[in-house]
């Protein structure tokens, strides 16, 4: 069983392929690391995956009646229009669960306290979401993807802009996330703390997958050069491989 | 819960005060069963003919305001846009002042409503062909100042060519807008249409909640964009279309209700639309009785003590704003 499969996904911009014939798929237990350099198509790779972009090929979320309930999708623009506490940001996560008349049953308190208490939010509940830091509004859009409770989990750059101890505490409830049987799927621009938490990496280049399997295969010293021009030491250390650059390549 | 408790309470109050006051003379206690056909035959065709219709429109038009206000904000997720924005108050403007001009207004009642109506609903057809149906909200607000632009400019040039002084007062005294003299033949002309852009508004709450958090998330959330835009456009242009149709021009409702009341919902913009429906029918109905109240002789318009009491408001609330992003 598969909880994302991608084939052969093409998307153009006029006629320049963005994201070039990509497949793969992720399965229950996956805690996957899109990395590539700017520009490489991640963004456009994941949106077009979940159907938000017009594409070729086949994504197995295309469809908006069931994308909902089967992935939850954070994007990199982090987006709280108004003024709202945190806990009713996070309850928007449970849109898709809710009835018609939007009661929040039991249940959907529970995955939104559980999705504050993972984001260490829960004293910020009556917080005004959009008086918090920029940091800390992270964390809330990451408790609302939380709270969707899906079995797949997209996320674009989630950790760009955290505090160390953030950044590490993201990826470690999504490496648990993983670990619990749910499927993660992120993008990501720190390879060492890529190599340390995801069990999988896909290398993107220039719109296509030049790379798919675990950390020490693809972050080898050929592919940095070739993909990141860069000169990098991955050491095996006690506490998982640690990735150094050193260099810029020409 | 409390707050829709006393916004219906205030929405009551002033209903009641808005038929209780009035040029001719009479007291709550003759005029309020005249309402039910009791008493002097006078008393009951003022009541029944010129207050009840004056204090109902008032209503319609300022929860059609207040609804489409917040709709409209919350889809563009900016506190100032407006219902006026993508076009419909000028268009439907337009297309009174063309009835008024062309003598279409004189031949039956509802020559003039239906012909703004009319305008109204073709002008969001042009931007739906300008902006596409999958546009995006940048490209319809786009759309939206152009078609007011070019409605605001047809109109001066209609008064410009408008033959005689007496035409151009007639137009220029419609377009301040105002609810007086109206009858129960524009109540009905103007509910359907209304009823049925609230019914598309009201349903739109969960997807603005979602667009909270941008376009890409609400949409992975199951909301489709693309028919919300159709709802909240089709919606605005039936609901504002339809009061300006039977008011003329009507500002900054649609602005400062939602904005005023945003704090007292949490911000969530499901629970705005209800609020400011409520806030709005509340607003106009005010402002019609400071029309009656302040200078009963002169016949003030509507709009134009809107504006007066909105424009110092919308001031205050941006000053507010100012010292809490300091």
């Amino acid at each position: 069983m598969t909880l994302l499969s991608v084939q052969t996904l093409t998307v153009r911009r006029g006629q320049c392929p963005v994201v070039d014939h990509v497949s793969f798929g992720i399965a229950p237990g996956e805690c996957v690391g899109l990395i590539g350099p700017n520009g490489s198509g991640k963004t456009t790779l994941m949106r077009a995956a979940l159907g938000l972009l017009p594409h070729d090929g086949h994504s197995s979320l295309s469809d908006p009646r069931t994308r909902a309930r089967t992935a939850a999708w954070l994007p990199q623009e982090r987006a709280i229009a108004w003024p709202m506490p945190v806990e009713a940001i996070v309850t928007l996560g449970r849109l898709p669960h809710l009835p018609r008349s939007g009661r929040v049953s039991d249940a959907d308190q529970a995955a939104i306290d559980r999705a504050l208490e993972r984001t260490g939010l829960t004293g910020f509940r009556q917080r005004t979401a959009t008086e918090l830091s920029g940091g800390e509004q992270a964390r809330v859009l990451i408790a609302r993807a939380l709270a969707q409770d899906t079995p797949l989990l997209m996320a674009d750059e989630p950790i760009a802009g955290l505090d160390p101890a953030a950044q590490l505490a993201t990826l470690g409830v999504f490496s648990d996330l993983a670990k619990a049987g749910r499927g993660v799927l992120t993008s990501l621009h720190d390879l060492s703390l890529a190599a340390r938490y995801c069990t999988r990496l896909l290398l993107l280049s220039q719109g296509r997958l030049v790379a798919d399997g675990p950390p020490a295969e693809v972050l080898t010293p050929e592919n940095l050069a070739r993909v990141f021009h860069l000169r990098a030491r991955v050491l095996q250390t006690e506490d998982g491989p640690l990735f150094q650059p050193l260099d810029v390549l020409p | 819960m409390t707050l829709f408790a006393s916004l219906t309470a205030l929405l009551l109050a002033l209903f009641t005060a808005s038929l209780c006051i009035g040029s001719a003379a009479l007291t709550p206690w003759n005029s309020l069963p005249a309402l039910f056909g009791l008493g002097d035959p006078l008393t009951v065709l003022i009541m029944q003919e010129i207050r009840l219709p004056r204090a109902l429109l008032a209503a319609l038009v300022g929860g059609s305001l207040g609804l489409s206000g917040a709709a409209m904000q919350g889809y563009l997720r900016n506190p100032l846009a407006e219902p006026g924005l993508i076009g419909v108050s000028g268009s439907a403007a337009l297309g009174a002042v063309i009835a008024l001009q062309t003598g279409i207004a004189a031949l039956f009642t509802l020559a003039l409503p239906l012909m703004a109506l009319a305008f109204a609903l073709g002008s969001v057809g042009l931007i739906l062909m300008l902006a596409g149906p999958r546009g995006a909200s940048l490209t319809l607000i786009l759309a939206g100042i152009a078609i007011s632009a070019l409605a605001g400019a047809l109109t001066s040039l209609v008064l410009n060519l408008s033959p005689n002084p007496y035409a151009a007062y007639e137009i220029m005294f419609w377009l301040m807008g105002s609810v007086a003299d109206r009858s129960m033949t524009h109540v009905t002309l103007a509910l359907p249409v209304m009823a049925v852009g609230w019914v598309l508004l009201a349903t739109l709450g969960r997807g603005l909640d979602a667009l909270t958090l941008g376009e890409d998330a609400a949409e992975s959330l199951g909301v489709s964009l693309t028919t919300l835009r159709l709802r909240l456009l089709g919606g605005t242009a039936a609901a504002v279309g339809a009061a300006t149709a039977v008011t003329g021009a009507v500002g900054f409702v649609g602005l400062v209700v939602p904005h005023l009341l945003r704090p007292l919902t949490g911000a969530r913009p499901s629970t705005l639309l209800g609020a400011s429906t409520l806030g709005g029918a509340s607003m106009v109905l005010a402002a019609d009785l400071a029309v009656r109240l302040v200078l009963p002789s002169k016949d003030l318009k509507l709009g134009v003590v809107m504006a007066i009491i909105g424009a110092p408001l919308f001031l205050h609330l941006i000053y507010k704003t100012r010292r809490e992003i300091l």
